[in-house]
């Protein structure tokens, strides 16, 4: 008999449990397929055994010394492997002496490994989806529209990549750590994008499995690295986007823009957890950076229970201080989008024909430049502009909207 | 581990004059942190010569096995605990000599 307990129990603990079991694991016996074949086979003994036995005081517990067991198994069976994992052993004890103020966590140590920029940017993704949010390689595979099998090569080759180089498991030095640190900010918010608008032609316009898994491991990275001012900024920015979800595709299909998506239906609870982690990151007086940045952009968007009420000079002051961090043709281009507001689209146009060199290529360049014309009466252009801009987009949703837009202008 | 960094060299790189000593003092801080095996700078591909005995006859063949734009300069062989190590080390190779650098790991 199933027993719904026992399921609900092992999926919970899945959820809770998996990353700190594979990154224990990977530290005892030095090799991530060992650890994510051990973990996995854990879970289906759970599944298995708990709808019968019952549900033990400790799953977490029971699941950690299963997966060692079947680790040890596993070693024993293939001796070749043992003389791997003491090779291992030796790398990591000449590990150099401890960080000081980062936190030792296994699953920190296991993020790192998995984000190490060796690593091809889709393995980067792949690894962290597989080793430690635990999506199976079906699911990841399915998220990212690949076959199974290129999905399974792909992780399989990032782990033997990870074994042949001698990619450590352990915390970068001191003077690594801010790179590396930023790289796996840069994975996270790859996955989250990737669900926020999806690239793929085929796939659902928006992928709620990818930007709620990539909320739940920023969730995770938050936990290890509270004080962490980036971390914080990212987990802001993925909420108080992920807060407009709700109001961001009508029921045909269609892709709102923010200046037309109904504020009633964002979720005001995501709104509030963000708005508070930005007050967090304003209160400790340091200079914010990208996310923190990004963050408080959206804070602004996010408290204005319109459009009008938006605080355009706030936004446009933020963009200026982006800016000066981030000199890319993109933050000028979104900074254009808020001074259309603040000074009128005329001398938002005159900033946008700038960019052009840059980002001919960029369907939101288009899309931009085309809205801008639309609201400077110049028809003709727009229509032009809009042509351009959805021969360059992918996403389904995006065409809807632009197709539209551009249909409805006066002729 | 051993891992071999090559020298990745190609017609359009301008020296500074400074790679030499640069290189050098690179090589005396391998030596002094251990992990110095061996390493060395190579003549241009044009000296190179191709020998293929797969076949009945050994064929002798004047020239590079690929023409290409880049070419191997020189290597080190280095003895390191860890990639994340010999990144740090290849970094400052790349500095020294002015050139790009691949790492890759000698099988064990």
């Amino acid at each position: 008999m199933p027993s719904p307990d026992a399921q609900e129990a092992v999926t919970h603990v899945h959820r809770t449990e998996w990353a700190r079991i594979v990154a224990s694991l990977t530290r005892h016996f030095g090799d991530l397929d060992i650890a994510e074949d051990a973990a996995a086979e854990a879970f289906a003994t759970a599944i298995e055994r708990w709808p019968a036995d019952g549900v033990p005081p400790n799953p977490g517990a029971w699941l950690t010394t299963t997966a060692n067991r079947k680790a040890i198994d596993r070693i024993r069976r293939e001796q070749k492997r043992l003389e791997k994992h003491e090779e291992a052993h030796v790398i990591h004890e000449t590990d150099p002496s401890p960080q000081h103020g980062i936190i030792e966590d296994d699953r920190l140590r296991l993020i790192f490994t998995c984000c190490h920029p060796a690593l091809a940017m889709e393995a980067r993704v792949a690894l962290t989806l597989r080793m430690i949010g635990g999506l199976t390689v079906p699911e990841i595979a399915r998220a990212f529209l690949v076959q199974d099998t290129t999905m399974g090569q792909r992780i399989s080759r990032a782990k033997a990549k990870i074994r042949a180089t001698g990619i450590p498991y352990r915390m970068p030095t001191a003077d690594d750590l801010p790179a590396r640190h930023t790289g796996v900010l840069a994975v996270l918010y790859l996955i989250f994008n990737e669900g926020y608008l999806s690239t793929t032609s085929d796939a659902h316009p928006i992928r709620t499995d990818l930007s709620t898994e990539a909320i739940r491991l920023t969730r995770l990275l938050h936990d290890l690295l509270p004080a962490d001012g980036e971390t914080t900024g990212l987990l802001a920015l993925m909420l108080l986007t992920e807060a407009r979800r709700p109001a961001r595709i009508t029921s045909a299909g269609e892709l709102v823009t923010l200046d037309e998506q109904d504020r009633t239906r964002w979720d005001t609870t995501l709104i509030a957890e963000g708005h508070q982690l930005v007050r967090e990151r304003l209160a400790s007086g340091a200079s914010p950076r990208r996310y923190q940045i990004l963050a408080a952009i959206n804070a602004v968007h996010t408290s204005a229970p319109t459009i009008r009420d938006t605080d355009w000079s706030q936004i446009v002051a933020l963009y200026d201080q982006l800016t000066r961090r981030d000199p890319s043709p993109i933050v000028a281009l979104n900074r254009a989008i808020a001074i259309a507001e603040l000074d009128g689209p005329h001398v938002a146009l005159a900033i946008v024909e700038n960019l052009r060199d840059a980002l001919a290529d960029y369907h939101a360049y288009h899309a931009t430049r085309a809205d801008l014309l639309r609201r400077l009466g110049r028809p003709a252009d727009a229509r032009i502009a809009y042509d351009h801009a959805i021969a360059l987009t992918t996403n389904q949703a995006e065409i809807a909207t632009l197709t539209r837009r551009r249909d409805q202008l006066v002729q | 581990m051993r891992y071999l960094m090559s020298v990745i060299d190609d017609d359009t790189n301008v020296d500074t004059g400074n790679e030499m000593a640069a290189v050098d003092a690179f090589n005396d801080q391998l030596r002094a942190d251990g992990y110095w095996v061996f390493a060395d700078g190579l003549t241009a591909p044009e000296d190179a010569t191709v020998v293929d005995n797969r076949g009945e006859q050994p064929i002798i063949t004047d020239g590079p096995f690929i023409e290409s734009k880049e070419f191997l300069g020189g290597f080190w062989i280095i003895d390191t605990p860890d990639l994340d190590i010999t990144l740090k080390l290849a970094v400052t190779a790349s500095k020294a000599c002015n050139r790009k650098i691949e790492i890759r790991p000698f099988n064990v």
